[in-house]
């Protein structure tokens, strides 16, 4: 599980401003993120091409992804409805007529020589991306566009060749323009956990970060501390995770502010992270920037978006988390940190959503579910969406803890080994004999062997170390491998102590 | 029926006698084939043709006939196709270094529904290269001759496809106009060329020069073979977003779209309706042309005249801009659409570099002829960051200006007269060096071109020392039937005498 959004809701409150040591005080961090997300659709945006990830290289390619001579491209609708569903979402401006574009340049990984992608007329326009905390930073715009292939180079020494794997070319994105409204690293990260975890919900983007379905580059510039006119910025790529955002951009800040600090300035660039350092390095300066020549792309009319059909996009709008998150507040009375984790992911949320639609007690549920499954799970290096535990059987254990006919421990035991074994509740319970036993008789018999074993202690005891009380249950517990029912066990020690 | 006889068959005839059994498909192919092994090396039409992958197509027409096989319109009929549109089994090169040897993977869909129809194609056809030219000299491989007078050029950029029927290789061909390229090829060559609206015909495979213009189009020695190509070839696809449907290429009660239908030459539409009104820019044409065609123009209104149609004087002021507009946004679209050809995936590849940056100077610098990369370094410029409102942009604008200007036009009258060409068929060579010349010369093709709408070169007389020249019709938006039926009326009265008499 990456990205805990509950996690950075804490961190980004607990750290005042939020600000890097060394610009505090002296200068304003200013950022604004772009990040695109791959839009989850069967088909490329312009064929019909798989759109799916960790195939074979070059096989998911027909002639228009290729860009063969007279191949042309043919839009994609269902993108499109995506996109109006997150900007729908988002509270952006929908405009009815959008148009691709052509950005034009040369690199063996573009194989038409020019990207297909909105410029002028973005399909989205405004909106925020909310940051859970009563905040919410600006959006610009959001366009529908392209991906490019991967282009694989040689590392040192072994492979001399540069290699190109065009699956990936024609892959839906959207990019996602925010203002330059974020002042920290950690609110950065809030921002790109938040706007995963919508995307995740709206089912728009499977949001993974490591296979690069969704990316971020960050703007980042410093201002004298109050100045109105933001500073020379410069663009960080390859942000592969919300950490690494945060890392980069903390280094960065640092690094301009030693520049400003010395008198230097700074050159607008753009810039890679580079994981294995946390450092950011120059990958192109102003002067290398490419001239795009964008100009609306000839191939392809003008996206026209009704109203009607926009209407037809907002109806089937599903629960975004923040709405979740305060339901789960509201109709199950869980504190803000429980609905937080359990809004991280939609699959997560579903879970929770289901055992406690039926478990005696929701709060209780939660913490089952937030602490023993997910514990149990990522040790098993699984997560919600591969649990063998099923909400089903998760509640009918949390039922068996109600009526106390299974002990929270044995309790535990029990996820433990659903989890490993995929087996039913009551499977478990059967196969191990796990049953509560408060039956004094039953008790009794396990507390005069405990009495029987360990003369030194009744004598303290009796003496007056009542505190070994908890010794004896815990002797019983074992003898009886957790069955028996401690808040029963209790007197009937006090009882035979005293004998 | 001899051999003569067979190549002087319409294309509807052709079909039918194949149908019926009279001849087969290999005997006529055979006719076409022999005729092209004499003439063909006097004209250079072609840039591929094997004699015996068309017999081997010829064959199979004949096959599924002898097993009872329905065939479509063009049964056993052989069509030349200009080499930018795609062929699955034949090279599709553009007359390009950078695409020499290049096998398309997909026909394109005029190409599909040509065979579907039955056709057989017969070869590939030289072109400027990309499509960039009007006089087929640009072609990286030979220039093709003009079968009339072989010292002059057969026009282009689709000179290929009109050399091949003018010099009787073929019975008709497909060709692509972006700008003029089937309909002045078609003027200079004596031929009826077509320019179908635009999106009328689909462009999957067609090898784009500049999207927003190109449309393929069919070139034939009669407005009816014309018109089965076209209905054979148009129609939407789903494969091109700017095709589009409607239109009257396919007419109810049409006998020439219906497959299996009753022939339809020239003698049929002896009745076909003419307009009431067309318009006549005279001024344009007294300044821009030259007195052979003038000429020729004032015999044709004539003859429109004598026929009952009202001529009517119009100005076209817009349209006069059409020269710096298309070549500003033609080679805008160019220079972004042939930035595929880099050496990485496909096509030409220059040995021996040692970078990237190199790989791709290299492999454009030695690919691409010189026409080709004078276009992409205008349309590189007229994109670039500065220049763009002043070129790209303001050409955009002055584009709209020209289309709603033939719009007013076309509500007041039902089409436009005008001559193709300023000039019958140059010498070869003359304007090779000078390029503003040769564009210049497509001063009243482009216009239609830039508007989208439909427009048709016809032969309509000849120039003092008997070089052809060409007649345009322009026409309202899915005009096209209509602009074929006012050319076959034309070609009835006039046949025999080489024009407008």
């Amino acid at each position: 599980m990456n990205a805990d959004f509950a996690d950075r809701q804490r961190s980004a409150k607990s750290e005042e401003s939020g600000k890097s040591a060394k610009v505090a005080g002296r200068y304003d961090l200013v950022i604004g993120l772009e990040v695109h997300a791959q839009l989850r659709t069967a088909s490329k945006l312009f064929c019909s091409c798989p759109n799916a990830f960790g195939h074979d290289p070059n096989r998911n390619v027909c002639p228009v992804c290729l860009g063969h001579p007279g191949a042309l491209p043919v839009l994609n609708t269902r993108a499109v409805d995506l996109a109006v569903l997150l900007g729908e979402a988002l509270g952006c401006e929908i405009r009815e007529t959008s148009v691709f574009a052509r950005k034009n340049y040369f690199y063996p990984d573009l194989p038409k020589g020019y990207q297909i992608s909105q410029f002028e007329h973005p399909i989205c326009v405004g909106g925020a991306v909310p940051l859970g905390d009563g905040r919410s930073v600006g959006l610009v715009r959001i366009h529908i566009e392209e991906d490019a292939g991967k282009s694989k180079h040689p590392e040192a020494g072994d492979d001399t060749e540069s290699r190109i794997d065009l699956n990936r070319c024609g892959v839906p994105l959207v990019e996602i323009v925010g203002q330059p409204e974020l002042h920290s690293a950690e609110d950065a990260g809030l921002y790109l956990s938040s706007l995963k975890r919508i995307v995740e919900f709206l089912d728009v983007c499977d949001g993974n970060m490591e296979e690069g379905s969704l990316r971020c580059d960050a703007n980042v510039s410093l201002k004298p501390a109050g100045a109105a006119e933001l500073g020379t910025r410069t663009e960080i790529k390859n942000l592969n995770s919300i950490r690494n955002l945060e890392r980069a951009i903390r280094f960065e800040a640092d690094r301009q502010a030693k520049i400003l600090d010395d008198g230097g300035t700074i050159d607008q660039e753009t810039r890679l992270f580079d994981e294995a350092s946390g450092r950011t390095r120059s990958m192109r300066g102003k002067e290398d920037a490419h001239d795009y020549r964008y100009f609306p792309d000839p191939d392809l009319p003008p996206v026209f978006v009704s109203d009607d059909r926009r209407t037809r996009i907002a109806a089937v709008m599903p629960e975004l988390p923040l709405q979740r998150q305060s339901r789960f507040e509201n109709s199950f009375g869980l504190s803000p940190d429980d609905a937080a984790v359990l809004t991280q992911t939609r699959a997560l949320a579903d879970y929770y959503d289901a055992v406690a639609e039926s478990a005696p007690d929701p709060v209780a549920a939660a913490n089952w579910v937030r602490t023993e499954l997910l514990g149990r799970l990522s040790a098993e290096g699984k997560d919600i969406t591969s649990s063998p535990v099923s909400p089903r059987e998760l509640t009918a254990l949390l039922k068996a803890l109600d009526d106390g006919t299974l002990s929270g421990k044995l309790g535990k035991a029990a996820v433990a080994e659903m989890v490993e074994t995929g087996d039913a509740f009551a499977v478990v319970v059967e196969r191990n004999g796990w049953k509560v036993v408060s039956d004094t008789g039953q008790l009794a018999v396990w507390v005069a062997e405990a009495i029987e074993k360990n003369p030194s202690e009744v004598a303290s005891y009796r003496a007056g170390k009542t505190s070994l009380l908890n010794f004896f249950v815990g002797q019983v517990m074992k003898a009886s491998r957790g069955q028996a029912d401690p808040g029963a066990l209790r007197p009937v020690i006090e009882k035979a102590l005293e004998d | 029926m001899s051999k003569t006889s067979l190549r002087d068959l319409s294309l509807s005839e052709a079909a039918l006698a194949v149908r019926n059994g009279e001849v087969t498909s290999v005997d006529l192919a055979d006719a076409f084939l022999s005729h092209s092994e004499q003439v063909e090396p006097g004209i250079g039409a072609f840039l591929h043709l094997e004699r015996d992958e068309v017999l081997q197509a010829a064959e199979e027409i004949d096959q599924r006939r002898a097993r009872g096989e329905a065939l479509g319109e063009l049964a056993g009929v052989p069509i030349a196709i200009k080499d930018n549109i795609a062929t699955t089994g034949m090279p599709t090169t553009c007359a390009s270094r950078i695409l020499e040897g290049h096998r398309p993977v997909r026909d394109a869909t005029a190409v599909r529904k040509l065979r579907e129809a039955g056709a057989v194609l017969f070869g590939k056809t030289n072109l400027d290269e990309f499509g960039m030219g009007s006089s087929t000299e640009n072609s990286a491989y030979h220039v093709t001759r003009n079968p009339l007078r072989v010292d002059r050029v057969p026009g282009g950029s689709s000179g290929g496809s009109a050399a091949a029927v003018a010099s009787g290789q073929a019975p008709a061909a497909l060709g692509s106009d972006t700008g003029g390229s089937v309909r002045q090829p078609a003027a200079f060559c004596g031929l009826v060329g077509l320019k179908p609206q635009y999106g009328r015909v689909s462009r999957s495979g067609l090898v784009a020069f500049a999207s927003s213009l190109d449309v393929i189009g069919p070139m034939g020695r009669s407005a009816e073979d014309v018109r089965l190509l076209l209905n054979v070839i148009s129609g939407p696809d789903s494969l091109d977003s700017t095709s589009r449907a409607g239109g009257s290429s396919s007419r109810p009660g049409d006998s020439t779209s219906r497959p299996g239908g009753s022939p339809t030459g020239p003698e049929n539409r002896a009745d076909a309706p003419l307009p009431s009104v067309l318009g006549i820019p005279r001024r344009w044409i007294e300044r821009g042309a030259g007195s052979d065609v003038v000429r020729v123009f004032e015999e044709t209104c004539e003859w429109f005249r004598a026929h009952g149609v009202e001529l009517r004087e119009i100005e076209l002021e817009a349209a006069e801009q059409a020269v710096a507009t298309y070549y500003v946004i033609a080679d805008a679209e160019a220079s972004s659409n042939l930035s595929r050809y880099d050496g990485v995936r496909f096509g030409y590849r220059a040995q021996s570099a040692e970078t990237l940056e190199e790989l791709y100077t290299r492999t454009r610098g030695e690919g691409f002829g010189l026409e080709v990369k004078r276009r992409i370094l205008l349309g590189t410029f007229v994109l670039s960051a500065g220049y763009y409102d002043a070129y790209y942009g303001q050409a955009q604008r002055v584009r709209s200006r020209i289309r709603s200007e033939l719009e007013t036009v076309l509500s007041g009258v039902e089409g436009i007269l005008l001559p193709t060409t300023p000039t019958p068929p140059f010498p070869l060579g003359q304007k090779s060096d000078d390029p503003l010349e040769m564009y210049l010369s497509d001063l009243y093709t482009l216009p239609a071109s830039l508007a989208g709408i439909p427009a048709v070169s016809f032969p309509a007389g000849q120039s003092e020392d008997g070089l052809p020249v060409g007649m345009q019709l322009y026409g309202r938006d899915d005009s096209e039937q209509d602009l074929l039926d006012w050319v076959s009326r034309f070609e009835s009265s006039t046949r025999g005498n080489g024009g407008a008499s």
